[in-house]
């Protein structure tokens, strides 16, 4: 392949009930001025809409934000719901407020990165860009 | 010198009225040392200028405040917003803190009840009991409120589209302890047009839920004369990122679409207007919030009498409820936020506020403990009692860079006000994402600015400590989602079903009319029909609004 | 025996699977080397019959909420629907905010809607080729019916619609200078000219003004989108216009002008990369007109510019 025109196509979410949407915006807006194409689903999907629109977009990675407290149930959702589509290579990321002991759960469940209130949009930025590029490199077409 | 006549004016007729009504906490306000804190302080020379644009507190414009003579009085409420998981939950922690010297129930609800889903409907999953309590039937509410005197408590909701079903279950539960609803005290949110903008937790498009919201008021004027039916609130709108003159504007503007809904039902301004009360934000820009409440004040003043041509003073007076910046708390060095909301809560004190949450240090991490909860609340305890500053009215007043400011406010959020009212009103913004757009603007500006460095969050982006793991948080049993579904059976196993079915059909056939719903869903919830059942219904006749997301 | 990936790609794509119609489609817009083996391997026979609904409108008009609603409507016939939602591109970054499928959401779990966001990533007359390919990757994926949808203003805009059977576009009342700068432009194009938000104030003087614009006064249509009012109508006459364009002759010439463009703009896509190349090879001297060195790069590359343009 000499050339190509290849994006990071992510697709930010938000799951359950939270309107909290502020942080998701913001990433969102982040990611795109880093040359992201952001797919944005809006507030109140459920995690099987999710799955379904990053497959149809087919992005590499999902990011998810929830500020309810209702992260160990739905975060897990999604990455189940990819998994039984047979979408489990893409990558799932997810922020919000989350308490540190909840984090080792969430990663056992398939989600690779959390990310706390103060985490810097570039720590953020450079996560998907990794998930990104071990998603390309781990694919066969 | 002699007295200015205007001087003498308010002091023999609002002044001295507002004393003989309500004397002062101290017969004498003092230094440390003995001399006097005077109540209020004054330009040296009271001219035209001073009384058009500041005037004397309890005066219009009201920019100094609506009372005479403001926490010399009486001191503002302190209300701690808290709801946990379960009712009876929620209800241990509403005895405590009265107990603790709180002066009113605030409580928090959990999304599947804003969202008028019942605990067991698939959409709640995973958010039962999750950021306040869950309320499906008048049977949870009926604990809630076991052993707390409805008579002599003042319940704030923070509740929006389902307010009306909320609001019933009150007045039922009420009815229940022999307090009638013309005795009950507190407000509901009910202000439904912040959630298509900031908060999220709509259900119907806005016109139908506007309808729902002039019913309230309509109903509650003549039944429950003693209750705040909206709370006109900008807290989320800041908290969404924007500035101060845009949380102002969009705050106001929404009040002025709620005052017109009301006119165009008939309603006369003199008489609900009063009932009208604003909920705002305290960040930690101390003076520029400080300008802010005052300028809000003068702004709404204005509307109201040259806009609505409204008359009794009441009318006039913008009166809020104040809490403090959740989203300015770090997650980092979470005692620092103990000073954060330290200023915050200055800065709505020193603004003028009715009442106060103040937030708790562990918020950025979870639910707060008990332990910082009462530290919230003894820091607007130590604002009341050790600082002094609630012994004098408006002391900031006549600061050139506070008047500059609450100048600029005024002029700024005047003209965002301006350009919503030509593009079709609040509504028609609302609709094209104009005020989302403009939210999401001032949020991703203030983010750059912490990313590069050029604005400072200690912990944060300067002065960082390596930490370790955070200090024990409040857990809720993962339990309560199942518990709670099971006590939402055995009400829907014991109740007259047939009672149930005649009070929706009712219910839905109304809704397609114009008749007034709340008489209706007061009857429904008397008869245990559930949160979800009702909204269901309503969800039929109007329709779901949408988030377009909007960046 | 080695399973040809690509092979099993076109084979999954044409069994509807929309993870492989997704990956397809990314291959070529990423330009792999291997898209051109994909995409002619696809059924011809399902991108002659599929029927391509342009709709285009300023801001604000309400486009992905009608978009929404023929969904709606072609779903309730028991047909597989295709969107390409276009979004412009940032040019600083590259990067992209594709927006338009939170609108479509309420689709998300039907798995005959096909949505792909698509930016239009700095390319001009690319896009045609980008779109034009996704539409042939739909299509052999059981779309019959599929809707390309363009926000804003411009040539980038045209260009799409000239791959479509049919064009709308959609206006609606307040929306100003906006619709004054379309007008030139894609009232020419389109077929169907359709006023949205038809209970808001001004709806009627716009479609009297439309009206007067149009060819003649039946290609005007009210709809409000929100409630759903004229779509059913809207609906109907689009699929009887198919119908006729497909008898009368209209369709087959505007494809065969669709096809042209779309080879014009493969091969300038296909070009773009030696253009880009050698033109870092050569010295651009900032002295030298452009139009000389353009010149220069195509004898170098032995390409010969023709000497009358």
């Amino acid at each position: 392949m000499t050339y190509t025109t290849q994006k990071n196509r992510v697709l930010i979410g938000k799951a359950g009930l939270d309107g909290h949407d502020r942080g998701a915006k913001v990433i969102a807006r982040a990611l795109r001025d880093h040359g992201f194409e952001v797919i944005y689903t809006g507030i109140r999907r459920t995690p099987e809409e999710i799955a379904a629109a990053a497959i149809q977009e087919d992005v590499a990675a999902i990011g998810l934000s929830s500020l309810s407290g209702a992260h160990l149930r739905l975060f897990p959702a999604v990455v189940e719901a990819l998994r039984r589509a047979g979408a489990g290579d893409i990558r799932v990321l997810g922020g919000g407020v989350i308490p540190a002991e909840d984090i080792p759960l969430l990663q056992e469940a398939g989600i690779i990165e959390i990310f706390t209130p103060g985490t810097p949009l570039e720590r953020i930025i450079a996560a998907f860009t990794e998930a990104c590029a071990s998603h390309r490199s781990g694919r066969s077409l | 010198m002699s007295k200015h006549p205007r001087q003498s004016d308010w002091e023999e007729n609002t002044l001295n009225k507002s004393l003989a009504r309500c004397p002062e906490r101290q017969p004498q306000f003092s230094h440390h040392g003995g001399s006097e804190t005077p109540r209020l302080a004054l330009p040296a020379e009271i001219d035209d200028h001073y009384l058009d644009t500041l005037n004397f507190p309890g005066s219009y414009p009201y920019t100094r405040g609506v009372q005479p003579t403001m926490y010399r009085g009486r001191l503002w409420t302190m209300r701690q917003y808290a709801g946990f998981s379960t009712a009876a939950e929620s209800n241990r922690r509403y005895c405590y803190l009265l107990q603790q010297g709180t002066t009113g129930l605030s409580v928090a609800f959990d999304l599947p009840t804003q969202i008028g889903y019942d605990s067991d409907d698939p959409m709640a999953m995973g958010e039962v009991g999750k950021v306040g309590v869950a309320i499906d039937s008048l049977a949870d509410m009926e604990i809630l409120f076991d052993q707390i005197p409805l008579n002599k408590v003042s319940t704030s909701m923070t509740i929006n589209a389902p307010a009306a079903v909320l609001l019933a279950m009150y007045v039922a539960v009420a009815e229940k302890q022999g307090v009638p609803a013309a005795k009950i005290q507190g407000t509901i949110q009910n202000d439904i047009l912040k959630e298509y903008v900031a908060r999220g937790t709509y259900i119907f498009p806005p016109r139908p839920s506007l309808r729902l919201i002039t019913d309230i008021f309509q109903w509650c004027t003549a039944q429950t004369p003693n209750f705040n039916t909206i709370s006109i609130s900008g807290y989320h709108i800041r908290e969404a990122g924007a500035t101060a003159a845009q949380e102002i504007a969009f705050t106001l503007a929404n009040g002025c679409a709620y005052v017109q809904a009301a006119i165009d039902a008939g309603l006369d301004v003199d008489v609900f207007a009063r009932r009208l009360s604003f909920f705002f934000n305290a960040s930690s820009d101390l003076l520029e919030e400080v300008a802010k409440f005052r300028a809000a004040r003068r702004l709404w003043a204005k509307i109201m009498k040259e806009r609505f041509a409204a008359k009794h003073p009441a009318s006039l007076m913008l009166r809020f409820h104040t809490q403090t910046a959740g989203s300015s708390l770090t997650a980092q060095q979470i005692d620092n936020n103990i000073v954060r909301v330290t200023l915050q809560a200055l800065a709505a004190v020193l603004g003028g506020t009715q009442s106060l949450h103040t937030n708790s240090r562990d918020e950025a991490l979870g639910l707060p403990t008990e332990d910082s909860v009462r530290t919230a609340l003894r820091t607007q305890q130590i604002i009341a009692h050790e600082s002094g500053v609630a012994d004098t009215v408006d002391p900031l007043a006549g600061s050139y860079f506070i008047e500059a400011a609450t100048d600029r406010i005024e002029a700024e959020a005047g003209a965002l006000i301006g350009r919503i009212d030509q593009a079709g009103g609040v509504i028609a913004c609302i609709e094209d994402g104009f005020i989302q757009r403009q939210i999401e603007n001032s949020a991703y500006a203030f983010q750059c600015q912490v990313e590069s460095g050029e604005r400072i969050v200690v912990g944060v982006n300067r002065f960082q400590t390596d930490e370790e793991v955070g200090p024990p948080l409040l857990r809720l049993d993962p339990a309560v989602e199942e518990e709670q579904v099971t006590r939402l059976q055995a009400v829907r196993a014991t109740r007259d079903q047939a009672a149930v079915d005649a009070t929706l059909s009712q219910l839905r056939e109304a809704a397609g009319g114009s008749a007034n719903l709340m008489p209706l869903i007061l009857e429904a919830v008397k008869a245990y029909t559930t949160l979800g059942e009702i909204c269901r219904v309503l969800r039929d006749i109007f329709g779901e609004h949408r988030d377009k997301g909007y960046l | 025996m080695i399973i040809d990936p690509i092979e099993t790609l076109v084979q999954q794509v044409q069994a509807k699977n929309p993870r492989a119609i997704a990956r397809a489609i990314t291959l070529v817009e990423d330009h792999d080397s291997r898209a051109g083996q994909l995409l002619s391997a696809l059924d011809p026979q399902s991108i002659e019959e599929m029927t391509v609904i342009g709709i285009t409108g300023p801001p604000g008009a309400g486009k992905s909420t009608l978009t929404g609603r023929l969904i709606a409507r072609f779903r309730s016939e028991g047909r597989r629907v295709g969107i390409i939602a276009i979004d412009p591109s940032s040019p600083i970054s590259g990067g992209a905010i594709l927006g338009d499928r939170v609108r479509m959401m309420e689709h998300a779990l039907d798995g005959d809607v096909i949505v792909r966001s698509m930016a239009t990533r700095g390319r001009l007359g690319g896009l045609c080729a980008a779109a034009g390919a996704a539409m042939r990757i739909m299509a052999a994926g059981g779309c019959s019916v599929i809707l390309i949808e363009t926000v804003g203003v411009g040539q980038s805009e045209m260009d799409i619609i000239s791959l479509a059977d049919i064009t709308l576009l959609v206006l609606a009342p307040g929306l100003g200078d906006e619709i004054q700068a379309m007008k030139a432009g894609l009232l020419e194009v389109a077929d169907l000219l359709v006023v949205n938000k038809s209970d808001s104030p001004g709806a009627e003087t716009l479609t009297l003004e439309m009206e007067t614009a149009a060819h003649d006064r039946s290609q005007v249509w009210q709809t409000d989108a929100l409630t759903g009012k004229g779509v059913a109508e809207l609906t109907s006459r689009l699929i009887a216009l198919d119908r006729e364009h497909r008898s009368d002759g209209t369709r087959s010439k505007r494809r065969g002008q669709a096809h042209e463009r779309e080879v014009i703009d493969w091969a300038i896509e296909l070009l773009r990369p030696q253009l880009s190349s050698a033109a870092k090879a050569m010295d651009c001297r900032q002295s030298a007109d452009p139009r000389q060195l353009a010149q220069e790069l195509l004898s170098a590359l032995e390409l010969k510019a023709n000497p009358d343009i």
